[in-house]
């Protein structure tokens, strides 16, 4: 799609909350357009009562995912020409998370889900005693050194099928976090945490479609991660773990 | 509106494999009673069955059926491969085995019927 033929974006936001449509607006089109420009441009230039998020604006605080022609995507590293159906886009907010107005979602479920999943860290006693020695090329090292670049946009969340079918899935980004710290050699929960993302509604319950390795920005490997947890927590429950 | 969009979001190789793996699993389930109940009937009168099942329609059917269950096995070994070894970036690879290995015994299967 070459945007200088083109003179002005076809653009349809989502308006509303759960009930909501979509609203047409026309966009004119610059050169190294983001998708997240767009959106500002409407915001600034047409309708000031739109709401959207974004902060960095550079792909580091994952603040800015939206629904883009029906696939989760961060928006300030996605250039419309590239994602655009001729000059026609479509902008919602991301699937599977309530939605607070227009393009913002709740990230609430989204986040007491990395809890749920033992998302914090959890030094083991005389942790501050001395410095823990990790080589750099020890696997488990490398295993978290995999995973550890998360953001937390939430694309994989809302691209994951399983989380639609199951509200209480943990979803890829949670259990991704839990795999970063069942591998780091300084945490001491990680019989709990395997415990935590062993339920129903954990690892198991993943079908490694593997979407959210598909659409993960940051180009991260969850259904990796996913499987880690899996081998974990069959091998505990071999042992005679919970 | 999104029809095409969301087909675009799964048009993956491991969301086709995880779709052929369920399609074929759901179809097993609502043939393998009637396999049962047929293989019931063919106790009391075989010749009957026999008869029909050697029509070239039921044959070829067969086929598919075979493909089905090879599929269904072969998908489940990938699963148990992507689960419970190291992880590696075979996904396609494990994926272009498993419907390899499928289409061959299908294959194989209809040199079998002439």
């Amino acid at each position: 799609m070459d945007s200088r033929v083109l003179q002005t974006w076809e653009l349809s936001l989502w308006r509303g909350t759960e009930e909501g449509r979509f609203a047409s607006y026309q966009v004119p089109c610059r050169e190294r357009q983001t998708v997240l420009d767009v959106v500002t441009y409407v915001q600034r230039h047409i309708d000031a009562s739109v709401s959207y998020r974004f902060a960095c604006r550079v792909g580091m605080c994952g603040s800015c995912a939206m629904t883009v022609n029906g696939v989760p995507r961060w928006t300030c590293r996605t250039r419309i020409a590239e994602v655009a159906q001729g000059n026609r886009i479509a902008i919602a907010p991301l699937s599977h998370l309530p939605v607070i107005k227009d393009l913002v979602c709740d990230m609430s479920v989204f986040f007491e889900k990395w809890t749920t999943a033992g998302g914090a860290f959890v030094p083991t006693p005389g942790a501050t005693d001395n410095f823990a020695h990790i080589p750099p090329d020890h696997a488990a090292r490398r295993a978290a050194d995999a995973a550890i670049e998360c953001i937390g946009c939430g694309v994989c969340y809302a691209g994951c099928d399983v989380v639609g079918w199951r509200p209480e899935y943990l979803g890829p980004a949670a259990l991704n976090r839990a795999w970063t710290l069942v591998n780091d050699a300084r945490d001491g929960a990680g019989a709990e945490r395997i415990a935590a993302v062993a339920g129903d509604a954990g690892c198991h319950a993943c079908h490694s479609q593997q979407n959210c390795t598909r659409h993960c920005p940051k180009h991260l490997n969850p259904a990796a991660s996913i499987a880690g947890l899996k081998r974990r927590a069959a091998a505990a429950l071999w042992r005679g773990g919970s | 509106m999104f029809a095409a969009s969301r087909f675009h979001a799964r048009n993956h190789s491991n969301y086709w494999a995880f779709m052929l793996h369920r399609i074929s699993g759901v179809a097993l389930a609502l043939f393998l009673p009637v396999h049962f109940w047929v293989l019931a009937l063919a106790a009391k009168s075989l010749n009957g069955f026999l008869v029909w099942a050697h029509q070239p329609l039921v044959e070829y059917a067969e086929a598919g059926l075979v493909l089905l269950l090879a599929l269904h096995l072969t998908g489940g070994l990938r699963v148990l491969v992507l689960e419970f070894l190291p992880w590696h970036n075979w996904q396609k690879t494990a994926i272009a085995i498993s419907g390899g290995v499928s289409l061959g015994v299908a294959l194989v299967f209809m040199l079998n019927l002439t």
